[in-house]
């Protein structure tokens, strides 16, 4: 399988900080790619590499193969590199199908909305991929009404809807409840259901191993690690987790 | 281990989402609707039953209030937009003088004043816009000196003298803007507010651009995320209420048939009152045409309302300004019950 996303070399630096030293990563087709690290090991300036907001101070980025230049957010959504951040994703006092459509709503030629479609498409939306059942949820639902876990839901589904290619989840289950991260964990596994790809930002092991087919570990802005979920056990990757965050390398370990 | 726990607990805000966002989400969504609604039905029964010579038995009250209440109104209906966006403008009663002065200073048929002045509020709008949108000063303080600003502009070039507008009322525009239908009980303008509420109404339900100023009112990293253009929704709301403050400003002067340098002083706190009682959210992300325009009338009628049943008309400014906070108070409760 080839890659969908190709980072080489990626040198990140401000001033003198030097946040990407030298990092490779990549995304397959289909692949679901957890990313670990302790804050401040770079895990946000690498997803704003990815998603167009920062270029890389040094390194080259692929995209299926074909080398990228001129970087930047418009040529990232161009390609469907789509980011779900949990604060930001949606528009709280709106209803579900103004949320689903944001910024990319159907309209007339004169610009007036197909309400009645778009509300339509959000319904055959709930049923399927996000699968409300509940009959108090219909599309014209405020948003901020809905759980922590269903509002990831209706990101992740709103990107997967526009086609989105590569969809990248930063930090989903903060400050949710059990129930709550199991559903926004069902919804990665959707994302790979559907094809697609999906890199999965986390510090916590433990929801980031039971949906990833590839874990790569990032601290203090290095590639500390990285294993193929078959290739390690929670226990394992939890004892090289300790390893780095002691000695910031894996040496010796596995 | 003893990590992986507390992240998994619960935030209090979260908690409260959870148990009292459906029911609360709904009240905001139709309750403040329904409030402004009985709160304009209790109104109307306290008027009736204190004067009732005034307000069952007579049909004057009516048309005088649909003869005064659009210029409020027409502006309301702009300011919402505005407010929705999470702006806010006070500029909009100096660009009624403004527009009003250019209107008389325009040669020729007064329709070319009418088409140049609602022009001049289009463009005070813009520079509102751009003041606040790319240099990113506070709506807040950049329109207080934009309201002082413009209002210093026409009593300079006036001098402070008005001028008449016999004929320019007399004139098939001011008859088509200001005339009188149905045996004159029905004002033009009246007409031409409700116009308005619809077009605005169209606009901001079923056209991408009011969706977008939800949006950016709302969310507005999201939107932007989203690929909404912030900066033009923002400027556009801004240049809007202009161009409507303008229209007040020339139909006002044609509606007295008289010039006021100091014309649309006095606007100010009715039209931010029919905007907020109206339901419209200072927080920015709701509001609507309807409650708006409801509450342009509620507004309007406080005045005639407590002289009608024997009050000083001093009471007039001690109610509006209870509304507003009263309105402003449920609203951040509102807020804070949905843990924002």
């Amino acid at each position: 399988m080839g890659n969908l996303l190709e980072l080489r070399g990626i040198w990140k630096s401000f001033g003198e900080v030097h946040a990407l030293q030298d990092v490779d990563f990549c995304v397959g087709e289909n692949e679901i790619v957890g990313l670990l690290g302790d804050n401040g090991a770079g895990k946000s300036t690498l997803i704003k590499i990815i998603t167009g907001y920062h270029q890389p101070t040094r390194g080259e980025i692929y995209w299926r193969g074909k080398r990228l230049d001129h970087f930047s957010v418009h040529r990232a959504r161009e390609l469907g590199i789509e980011a779900v951040y949990q604060e930001k994703a949606l528009a709280d006092q709106q209803p579900l199908w103004r949320n689903i459509f944001m910024g990319r709503e159907r309209t007339t030629k004169l610009g007036f909305l197909d309400v009645d479609g778009m509300k339509k498409e959000t319904t055959e939306l709930m049923r399927g991929f996000l699968r409300f059942t509940s009959a108090a949820v219909t599309p014209e639902t405020v948003v901020g009404s809905m759980s922590g876990g269903e509002r990831q839901g209706v990101a992740i589904a709103r990107a997967l809807h526009f086609q989105a290619e590569l969809i990248i989840l930063d930090e989903p289950t903060m400050n949710l409840s059990l129930t709550e991260t199991q559903k926004v964990l069902d919804f990665v596994s959707e994302i790979k259901a559907a094809g697609k790809s999906c890199i999965f930002i986390d510090h916590n092991i433990f929801h980031v191993h039971p949906v990833a087919d590839r874990i790569v570990i990032l601290d203090r802005g290095r590639v500390a690690g990285e294993f193929r979920k078959e290739e390690i056990t929670l226990e394992g990757l939890i004892d090289s987790m300790r390893r780095v965050a002691h000695t910031g390398s894996l040496a010796g370990a596995s | 281990m003893a990590r992986d726990a507390t992240e998994l607990s619960l935030r209090p805000g979260w908690a409260r989402r959870l148990v009292a966002g459906p029911r609360i989400l709904a009240l905001r969504r139709y309750g403040l609707q329904i409030g402004t609604v009985a709160m304009a039905l209790l109104l109307w029964v306290i008027y009736a039953v204190k004067a009732p010579e005034t307000w069952l038995s007579d049909d004057r009250i009516y048309s005088s209030l649909m003869s005064t209440v659009p210029f409020t109104a027409v502006m309301a209906l702009g300011l919402t937009l505005v407010v929705i966006a999470r702006e806010i403008d006070l500029s909009f009663p100096s660009v009624m003088a403004v527009s009003a002065l250019v209107f008389v200073e325009t040669p020729g048929d007064p329709v070319f004043g009418l088409l140049a002045g609602v022009g001049a509020g289009l463009v005070v709008g813009l520079l509102n816009g751009l003041v606040v949108v790319k240099l990113g000063i506070p709506s807040l303080v950049a329109t207080i000196g934009t309201l002082f600003f413009w209002r210093g502009i026409v009593l300079v070039a006036t001098g402070g003298n008005g001028s008449g507008l016999t004929d320019e009322s007399a004139s098939w525009v001011g008859r088509v803007l200001v005339g009188r239908i149905a045996d004159g009980r029905i004002p033009a303008q009246m007409l031409w507010t409700l116009g308005f509420a619809v077009c605005l109404w169209l606009l901001l339900n079923r056209h991408r651009f009011g969706a977008h100023v939800y949006l950016v009112g709302d969310n507005v990293e999201s939107a932007k995320m989203m690929g909404v253009n912030a900066d033009r929704v923002r400027t556009a709301v801004f240049t809007m209420l202009g161009g409507l403050a303008g229209f007040a400003g020339i139909v006002s002067g044609l509606e007295v048939s008289y010039f006021w340098p100091t014309g649309g002083e006095g606007q100010l706190l009715p039209t931010i009152v029919a905007v907020f009682i109206g339901g419209t959210s200072v927080f920015g992300g709701t509001g609507t045409i309807f409650g708006t325009t409801l509450g342009s009338f509620i507004t309007g009628s406080i005045e005639p309302g407590i002289v009608s049943i024997g009050l000083t008309g001093f009471y007039t400014q001690v109610i509006w300004g209870a509304m507003i906070v009263l309105a402003l108070v449920m609203q951040a409760v509102v807020m804070r019950r949905v843990g924002r």
